[in-house]
């Protein structure tokens, strides 16, 4: 059923990019093949592994049941939270933030997920910006202007 | 002679503090990357490149450190296989096969001196057999036009897709996601942007380390969250470490025949080195008369696979270095370093920056007399690393990989679409579609594409002109070949259960 699933969502994302392929227009300059020739050979081909895919199946993979979801997606949640508080907050407090909770994930002891977050983020701190000499900030920049 | 000169222009390259210091710093953090399970070759290379660039190192120096993490990853990848019976990378996975029996019956030093050694023996003499191959197939490539090119792309993701996969379909749509992202951003012989969806982070089309260090760093991060508990390892105690002389005296041959198969398992385009050890171990199986022994704790059969894997490992360079097309996962993302650092790989590098290719192979060459002293000797230095904890481990490899994307590019833009990446990366993992076409679909899309158009503008768009010579002839068959024959050579490639079979290399 997972395989249908994807093989239709393929398809559609298969049709998709030969759609928009049409749309471009080739500039009357333009090399003989022109810059839609390709990206709707590529449409054509996967289009046709996805119908394989739907007509067959393989076995059902071993989907994580919900408890494993719900950390899965809080993981999700933990690296996008990171992607965008990086920037504005300085690198010490969302990265220990984050690696705290990832760590309490895969084990969840408290005492330990809170050294680990520290830790690493202290630890990658002084890697990041006095070995490899990346310009990080340290701390929300609002704070120093 | 050529190659003597070329050796002393290299070895001039190589005999200096910065780039053997680098080489020594890669065969160290290789050979700890290869160590710890889950973290393979590719995935510890990949969050390395964006550090490399920090560093500001030239190409041949960045090259440098880049291959010798890759070659020390290969070496270190047996000793979990070993010791816990979880392959660090994908090809050591054969070497839990006797590796891992042979360590329970109290042998794990004899077992990691052994297969050291092998990895020496096949590693060493894949980079002569680099070293002597690779300029007769720069020279082979000079005759290469666009059509031949486009033919050449066609047959490493047919045998990648074919030999590698369980499911040519599979395989296929892995490679079409691959070639379809790569399409996104601006077309470089109109300059019309394709596919943004009018977004202005994509009109430089997706950076192709993003696209890795999410498949395989972010992508590795979600499948231990999800395993966790489950690869409940029981490790085997380690010993004295002495020197098993007999063993290693008796498997010379199997470690001379596994580094042969590895080697050109290795050179086929797409195949890589997962490929080199299997078809190593199961030769040297087939070989043997008392084939009982084999999964019990053979000596041979831990000196079979890691030489042929090691060997592979050093052949996936030659597709890599002369024609642009990687044999593997790893060599793919060394492809993308040396894309980022602005070389072409191909014929053309071989005459225009030989420092660069000889360097690199004259540091190999001393690389790989340190990964044997770290290795043997030391070996039981790295098997420390094993007790890191994972809750430590991954939230620092987490960590690194988005600090390196986001030191490159600066923009959460980037950091998003890596943990896209990754969620894909994951879906994937959980599909059994592989990631690696993904890689280089993303990597050489664009290259396909203008070999494509430059053939049809050659012949004024004529299609047949694809077929127009005999080396293009030749590449389409070995295409539908590689992707074909395999469906019906699966009853006999099958192969033996692993635990955790879902790594990919």
């Amino acid at each position: 059923m997972s395989d249908r699933i994807f093989g239709l969502i393929l398809t559609a994302l298969a049709l998709a990019l030969f759609a928009s392929a049409t749309q471009l227009e080739s500039p009357f300059f333009a090399d003989p093949v022109g810059p839609k020739t390709f990206p709707m050979l590529i449409a054509g081909a996967a289009l046709l592994s996805a119908l394989v895919m739907i007509s067959l199946p393989d076995q059902e993979p071993n989907w994580p049941n919900f408890l494993t979801l719900k950390k899965l997606g809080l993981a999700l949640l933990v690296l996008v939270f990171y992607a965008l508080t990086l920037k504005p907050l300085g690198f010490l407090l969302p990265t220990a933030l984050a690696s705290a909770i990832l760590s309490f994930q895969i084990s969840p002891k408290l005492v330990g997920s809170v050294a680990t977050g520290i830790g690493l983020s202290a630890g990658l701190f002084f890697i990041f910006k006095f070995g490899l000499g990346l310009s990080l900030f340290p701390f929300p920049r609002v704070l120093f202007g | 002679m050529e190659i003597i000169d070329n050796l002393i222009l290299g070895f001039s390259v190589a005999l200096t503090i910065t780039t053997l210091s680098l080489a020594i710093a890669g065969c160290v953090l290789g050979t700890i990357i290869g160590a710890l399970p889950g973290l393979g070759p590719s995935n510890g290379v990949a969050i390395l490149i964006p550090l490399a660039f920090s560093l500001e190192l030239d190409a041949t120096q960045a090259l440098v450190l880049m291959t010798s993490v890759y070659y020390g990853a290969m070496y270190g990848g047996r000793i979990s296989s070993i010791l816990l019976n979880i392959p660090g990378d994908e090809p050591a996975m054969m070497t839990t096969l006797d590796g891992y029996p042979m360590a329970k019956k109290g042998r794990a030093g004899d077992a990691l001196v052994l297969s050291g050694v092998a990895s020496f023996v096949g590693a060493f003499l894949a980079t002569i057999g680099l070293m002597l191959l690779a300029p007769i197939l720069a020279r082979v490539a000079f005759y290469f036009g666009p059509a031949e090119y486009f033919a050449l792309y066609l047959l490493a993701f047919c045998t990648l897709g074919g030999i590698g996969a369980e499911n040519q379909a599979k395989s296929a749509i892995a490679v079409c996601l691959g070639l379809g992202i790569s399409m996104i951003g601006v077309d470089n012989s109109t300059g019309m942007t394709r596919f943004t969806g009018g977004n202005l982070h994509l009109y430089d089309g997706v950076d192709f380390l993003v696209a890795i260090v999410g498949l395989f760093a972010v992508t590795e991060i979600f499948v231990f969250i999800e395993s966790r508990g489950r690869d409940s390892a029981i490790g085997v105690k380690l010993g004295r470490i002495s020197i098993p002389f007999r063993d290693i005296f008796n498997t010379r041959w199997t470690m001379l025949r596994g580094t042969i198969v590895g080697f050109f398992a290795g050179v086929l385009p797409g195949a890589g080195a997962s490929l080199g050890s299997f078809l190593a171990y199961m030769s040297e199986k087939s070989l043997a008369k008392n084939k009982d022994t084999f999964g019990t704790g053979d000596v041979r059969g831990v000196a079979a696979p890691e030489a042929g894997n090691n060997a592979a490992a050093g052949g996936a360079l030659v597709p890599m270095l002369t024609l642009g097309v990687p044999g593997s996962g790893t060599t793919a993302v060394l492809l993308a370093l040396l894309m980022t650092l602005n070389i072409t790989p191909g014929p053309l590098l071989f005459n225009e920056r030989p420092e660069v290719v000889w360097g690199l192979i004259a540091t190999l060459l001393i690389a790989n007399f340190v990964l044997l002293i770290l290795n043997v000797p030391l070996v039981k230095l790295f098997t420390k690393i094993l007790q890191v904890p994972a809750s430590f481990l991954l939230p620092g490899v987490a960590m690194i990989s988005f600090v390196g994307i986001y030191s490159l590019s600066g923009s959460h833009f980037d950091l998003l679409l890596m943990t896209g990446f990754g969620v894909l990366g994951f879906t994937l993992r959980k599909l059994k579609i592989p990631a690696v076409p993904v890689i280089l679909g993303i990597l050489l899309g664009g290259h396909m594409e203008v070999s494509l158009r430059r053939a049809m503008v050659l012949s004024d768009g004529d299609w047949t002109y694809l077929f127009h010579s005999y080396i293009s002839i030749g590449l389409w068959i070995a295409a539908i070949v590689g992707f074909v024959a395999p469906i019906f050579l699966r009853s006999y490639l099958k192969k033996p259960d692993f635990p955790g079979k879902e790594y990919d290399s």
